[in-house]
């Protein structure tokens, strides 16, 4: 098929620049009601759950689900339904194990709830090390993924993408710091719902409204295998180790923990969590008829002539079905995506700097107000710089696995330690040290030794370990080392401090 | 930590935790099927137009917003009341 993808397409530049200008504005308001590091980091408590529902939603919905998802459909069937499964089961552990006694317990990051009654130096600085090698990498993961995207797209240089989007990032974080994220979040994710549910409509449409004709047409066209398990699974230990990360990463990013801060209390929390689910599923019900559609409309031949590894698929589906147009507005909406969650991302990892690392590590927790938002706003613009240079320095590198290896760090380094924080009481100050440093090197490490990174990426001959997904081995590893050196040398003082955390994790703060 | 409050809060984790079980059981169950039995979850339904793996996926997705909502419900109904009497006792009594 002939498409018009990677020319200059009007709607499409219209539609992102309409995004980038009302965003901006945005931020303006935003920046007059941002004094306080409150009001930078948590927006002021004053976040209803609708919107913490729908900003969660635009957290996390990213480029990668909704291009890389359809594509993998598209291409293999059903093994791509694997991947957006993973991605949405981790959210009721959120909602049961983490999300209110994470709002009762901490202020701004995840590391408040761990280090609530241990030492706070060791546990900050290895809960921000964990954060921010989640952050890099999976801003990594955005930054290509933005480059490569407009460049597909609109034929824009890939270093020129890469700048507008960090340069346009910077901009709200900097001025209208958690306000203006949240409000990017949330328009973002109302038009990637709805965008990607009229792409739907229009399949659906051309097969009676009746998803079992889409599956039977890409049946007869590609055979049953379509509909069957395939190459994905082809090693169980694999597939559970990748479910693994999946779930238990998905509770343990920093960018989503953090906004269980932005809602007035333990309640709200809840609510939110149970919004942004419905949201997310939907969305990854929908995914699965784009993928499905692209690969019976547009054809796998068709999908793979523009990108191998089938991100276009989307994108191609809209112009199929409503022309260039609609392909401009996907379009637009994709790199919106991007914007989003790089926000979001870079807001966390200024958490991380500002919060745990200079306030309570430099200055031992006794820090002006205003000096937190200054070091915040100083931290974010190095982020941005960060997320930029990494950008142009990873240009044409395949960097697809650094999104499941930031799931695998969040998997073992954050979710064993906040959980074993939360429930067990002789759990240590070095307990929690051990665990996420354990959590976070084994993952690195299992990644760099895999044949991902060493065969395909380094050119060596075999790889050292033969598993491309780290969790079966990492999260235990981050569980037992936690559980361990809490044993072998019990902390008192860690221990009393058990009823308080109680107390303050379920009635919340005094008031 | 007071009896009354180590009481609700013990059954926040039961409750909690059997239905993160849930979840848990219902979704590496799913990943074990696919991986260990290919030919189950390829097995055709309808008529040959759709697959036992792609129902199953489907009702997974269906699932984490239901199991969500249950929970969500027996918080509003049994653990906010007791957690509002128990804040309301520890105000008057610092």
């Amino acid at each position: 098929m002939s498409t018009s993808l990677g020319e200059p397409n009007a709607i499409a530049i219209v539609a992102f620049v309409g995004f980038v200008v009302v965003t901006l504005g945005i931020t303006y308001w935003a920046s007059r009601r941002t004094r306080t590091s409150a009001e930078f980091f948590a927006a002021g408590g004053n976040v209803s759950a609708l919107q913490n529902g729908f900003a969660l939603a635009g957290d996390y919905m990213s480029a990668a689900s909704f291009l890389g998802i359809a594509g993998l459909v598209s291409l293999s069937g059903f093994d791509g339904l694997i991947y957006s499964i993973g991605f949405l089961v981790g959210w009721p552990l959120i909602t049961f194990l983490i999300a209110e006694p994470l709002r009762n317990l901490g202020t701004y990051t995840f590391a408040d709830v761990v280090a609530f009654r241990m030492k706070q130096g060791p546990v900050r600085v290895t809960a921000a090390i964990s954060t921010l090698t989640v952050v890099t990498f999976y801003l990594i993961a955005q930054m290509v993924g933005a480059g490569n995207l407009v460049h597909l797209m609109f034929g824009l240089d890939y270093a020129l993408a890469v700048v507008i989007v960090g340069s346009v990032m910077l901009l709200y974080v900097l001025f209208g710091g958690m306000i203006a994220t949240t409000w990017v979040q949330i328009i973002k994710a109302g038009l990637l719902l709805v965008g990607a549910t009229l792409l739907a409509v229009m399949v659906l449409a051309k097969f009676g409204f009746n998803p079992l004709t889409l599956f039977a047409e890409a049946k007869r066209q590609y055979g049953a295998g379509t509909l069957a398990p395939g190459k994905l699974v082809a090693n169980p230990l694999e597939a559970v180790s990748l479910g693994l990360a999946l779930m238990l990463g998905t509770a343990g990013l920093p960018h989503i923990l953090m906004r269980f801060y932005t809602v007035r209390d333990a309640a709200t929390a809840r609510r939110s969590v149970a919004y942004a689910t419905s949201l997310i599923g939907w969305f990854y019900l929908v995914t699965f008829v784009l993928g499905f559609g692209a690969s019976v409309l547009v054809g796998r031949a068709a999908i793979t002539g523009v990108d191998k590894g089938g991100n276009m698929a989307a994108p191609l589906l809209a112009e199929v079905l409503g022309g260039t147009g609609f392909l401009g507005f996907i379009s637009a909406v994709a790199f919106a995506t991007i914007l989003a969650v790089v926000a979001g991302l870079t807001l966390s990892g200024a958490a991380a700097l500002a919060h745990d690392l200079w306030g309570h590590v430099v200055r031992r927790g006794k820090i002006a107000e205003r000096e937190t938002l200054k070091i915040a706003r100083y931290a974010t613009v190095g982020l941005a710089v960060l997320a930029i240079g990494l950008g142009l320095l990873f240009q044409g590198q395949n960097v697809a696995f650094m999104v499941g290896l930031a799931f695998s760090i969040a998997a073992s380094a954050n979710f064993p330690a906040l959980l074993l924080s939360m429930t067990w009481r002789r759990f240590t100050t070095w307990g929690a040290v051990a665990s996420m440093l354990a959590g976070t090197l084994s993952s690195v490490v299992l990644i760099l030794l895999s044949p991902t990174v060493w065969v395909d990426l380094l050119h060596n001959a075999a790889p050292i370990s033969d598993l491309k997904n780290p969790g079966i081995v990492s999260v235990p590893l981050a569980f037992l080392a936690g559980i361990v050196v809490s044993l072998v040398a019990p902390e008192p003082a860690a221990a009393k401090g058990f009823d308080d955390a109680q107390d303050r994790m379920h009635l919340g703060p005094r008031s | 930590m007071n009896d009354d409050l180590h009481r609700i809060v013990a059954r926040r984790w039961r409750v909690g935790g059997v239905l993160t079980l849930v979840m848990m059981a219902a979704y590496f169950g799913f990943i074990l099927l696919v991986a260990f039995d290919k030919e189950s979850a390829g097995a055709l339904l309808a008529g040959g137009r759709v697959s036992v793996g792609i129902v199953l996926g489907a009702a997974l997705i269906v699932l984490a917003p239901i199991l969500i909502a249950i929970y969500v419900r027996w918080a509003n109904r049994h653990y906010d009341p007791a957690i509002r009497e128990l804040r309301a006792r520890r105000e008057d009594d610092p």
